[in-house]
């Protein structure tokens, strides 16, 4: 029997890495994460999961541990956040170049200076092309169900690629929230034993992580490119194959009231159900208003998100993130450059907000969809704008 | 091919090789002679984590490799924590029946700037959190691979391109970071030195690491003649004055027991191996002399640990 019951996030996603029946957990400790790395080790020292937990001594080596668990064939878990992923930055790349399908947990929380252990989304950006397959959760039941995705996607024999399940720090690590786990038979039937081909093994000598000479490098980066372009229909596949067992269905671009609206919210996590309930708001008084949840962040859903904005005139694109002196928030630049070959496309509007855990209300979000409205009908001097700031030191002009 | 051993001596050694022939190491690398004989040691139930640098770059330029055992290169830095996922990995599959019961021995394999350095954090969380893995540190004085530049591990005294002999500097104004006490000071159940100049003590003592339980560190002298600018034909010559020298001492420390391998009554003066080497040349007979008191320092206090922790 599935169960109910009531779950953070944080022990949602240590749930599913326990009924993946994961080999090694390395981990290093860092706000918000930590309740997940405590769960799995209870988990391991109270027996409820045979599992390898190595309490490494940074990120960094968290990262490079999962690397050789990977590497011998052991289906492999971490967790991190803000600067820890910055720290293991430099492994992330090796883990998906080498095809090394860990998966990880990084519970979205804000980078230095200065000092801030609450949520927003300069992490997750600061990692955007790493060539890690990455989706956002919006809820405690999406971080239990997309932790158990990502390993069967990740695994994939025609994919092997690593994995990185973002939800945000606080707003969901530390809520208890309602989630339904599944039957441990159930899981089993979606997630079967990980083989990996290219195991290190004395019986079979292989040389793993070899050098490339500038005659090599572009093909093997270009055979990287390729992997994860294709692991697209293996997401829709693999999203499918999960509702049809758990009847949960997922998608890379999740519209919700888009259907003849004029004007569309985009947002990525915990914000969309929030902006959801203020999109329903919205249409009872009769606002031509829906919302655009951004599941699928690598691979990039092209196809997806020009088909669900189409026949949008206004997209407004909400952003937890400063790109320093670029065009606007990553994502809205992101979406800028996918719709500009479209003939038919909104205009893109581009607001900053929720920056360092700062909370967005239903109240906030009404600004951001007004605010967006105006700005595309009257323009704006500023390439962007960040939303409830104190003074006008948001004052951004292109 | 038929696998067979030579006698040396007392000493059996496999004419198999697990590093292949066609490697681009420097004519005459002391490194890679050590590499090879540890590799001997080691057999064929191994898997390599090799940290970037001379020994990676050598061996396995893509399409190609030298290596005929399991063989994994990811970072520069982190190649104690791979390693502690190999042994971690390999133990968990095993435990949960996900792989047969195989006695595979986990070997690490770095140089003195991805050791001393870059990796050494890496390498203290893994000694600490009591890996069953041997760690090799290839120790050619600085950091080779690209283009000899100075690493806590660059002796005293020597010029190197990012500490050169000029007129206002003799090179390197530290003395080498002691690792293999760093390595004691973890209280790891074997630490060793070696150096190919005693190629029989060296294959023993990767041996003697590779069957000890927990975590183990040879530290392997790697004459380097592109570096230390000495003759090609030199390096087992200056491996053995190294120790004959008390410059580079040969010993072992088992569960804290400290033993001599090699003990002369009487050590060669510093000079017979400092002039072997360019990046000594510009040495000033005071400072030959200031290196010869801070050696016999050295070599006094481990003579005194020997005394006192004895085997």
């Amino acid at each position: 029997m599935s169960r109910r019951v009531g779950l953070e996030a944080s022990h949602a996603a240590a749930e599913a890495a326990k009924m993946a029946n994961v080999d090694v957990i390395a981990a290093y400790p860092i706000t918000p994460q930590t309740h997940i790395p405590e769960r799995l080790a209870e988990m391991v020292a109270d027996g409820e999961l045979n599992a390898a937990y190595i309490p490494v001594e940074s990120e960094h080596s968290a990262m490079s541990t999962c690397l050789g668990a990977a590497a011998v064939g052991a289906r492999t878990f971490t967790a991190t956040a803000g600067p820890g992923l910055e720290y293991m930055h430099n492994v992330l790349y090796v883990a998906s170049a080498m095809r090394l399908p860990v998966v990880m947990t990084v519970a979205n929380r804000a980078l230095s200076a200065p000092l801030s252990i609450w949520g927003d989304h300069s992490d997750a950006m600061s990692v955007r092309d790493t060539g890690w397959i990455q989706v956002f959760c919006q809820n405690s039941q999406e971080a239990f169900d997309m932790t158990l995705w990502a390993f069967r996607v990740g695994e994939d024999p025609t994919i092997l690629l690593p994995v990185m399940v973002h939800f945000d720090g606080f707003h969901l690590t530390h809520v208890t929230e309602p989630v339904i786990l599944p039957e441990q038979e159930k899981v089993d039937r979606f997630l079967p034993n990980f083989h990996y081909p290219f195991a290190l093994d004395p019986d079979k000598p292989m040389t793993l992580g070899a050098f490339a000479p500038p005659d090599i490098y572009s093909e093997a980066k270009v055979a990287q490119e390729m992997v994860i372009r294709k692991s697209k229909a293996v997401i829709i596949q693999v999203f499918k194959e999960f509702g049809d067992i758990f009847g949960r269905y997922y998608h890379p671009v999740e519209p919700y009231q888009t259907q003849g609206s004029k004007t569309l919210l985009l947002t990525m996590g915990s914000f969309s159900e929030t902006a959801k309930t203020v999109i329903d708001m919205k249409k009872d008084r009769g606002e031509s208003v829906g919302l655009i949840n951004l599941r699928l962040w690598r691979p990039f859903p092209f196809e997806e998100l020009r088909r669900a904005v189409k026949d949008a005139e206004t997209l407004i694109v909400f952003d937890r993130c400063i790109s320093f002196g670029g065009p606007g928030g990553p994502v809205s630049s992101e979406i800028r450059s996918a719709l500009y070959s479209e003939k038919e496309k909104p205009k893109v509007v581009s607001l900053v907000g929720g920056l360092g855990g700062r909370d967005m209300s239903a109240k906030d979000f009404e600004y951001v969809i007004d605010r967006g409205r105006e700005v595309a009908e009257k323009g704006s001097e500023e390439l962007y704008e960040t939303v409830g700031i104190r003074d006008k030191v948001s004052g951004i002009r292109g | 091919m038929e696998i067979q051993s030579i006698k040396f001596g007392k000493n059996l050694v496999t004419t198999e090789e697990f590093l292949a022939e066609g490697h681009t190491f420097c004519t005459g690398c002391g490194e890679a002679l050590a590499l090879r004989l540890a590799c001997k040691a080691l057999g064929r139930n191994v898997i390599i984590a090799n940290a970037t640098g001379c020994t990676e770059v050598c061996t396995s330029p893509l399409p190609v490799t030298s290596w005929r055992v399991p063989w994994i290169h990811t970072l520069f830095e982190n190649t104690a924590a791979t390693a502690s996922g190999i042994e971690a990995g390999l133990k968990i599959l095993m435990q949960k029946g996900k792989m047969p019961e195989k006695d595979i021995k986990c070997v690490a394999v770095a140089g003195d700037g991805g050791t001393t350095d870059i990796g050494l954090q890496a390498l203290s969380g893994a000694f600490e959190r009591n890996h069953d893995f041997l760690y090799l540190c290839f120790d050619n004085e600085a950091y080779m691979n690209t283009g000899i530049q100075r690493s806590s591990a660059t002796p005293y005294g020597a010029s190197t391109t990012t500490a050169p002999a000029g007129k206002l500097s003799i090179g390197q104004t530290t003395w080498k970071k002691n690792l293999p006490e760093i390595a004691v000071a973890h209280n790891v159940p074997y630490v060793a030195t070696a150096s190919p100049g005693y190629p029989f003590d060296l294959m023993n003592k990767v041996k003697k690491g590779a069957d000890v339980k927990g975590p183990a560190y040879v530290h392997i002298f790697s004459p380097c003649p592109t570096g230390w600018r000495h003759a090609t034909d030199l390096a087992v010559e200056i491996g053995r004055l190294a120790v004959e020298t008390g410059i580079f001492p040969l010993y072992e420390v088992e569960n804290g027991r400290y033993k001599l391998n090699v003990d002369r009554p009487r050590l060669k003066p510093v000079e017979e191996y400092l002039k072997t080497q360019g990046r000594f040349r510009h040495l000033l007979d005071e400072e030959i002399a200031r290196i010869q008191e801070h050696v016999d320092e050295e070599y006094a206090k481990l003579k005194a640990k020997v005394a006192c922790f004895a085997a």
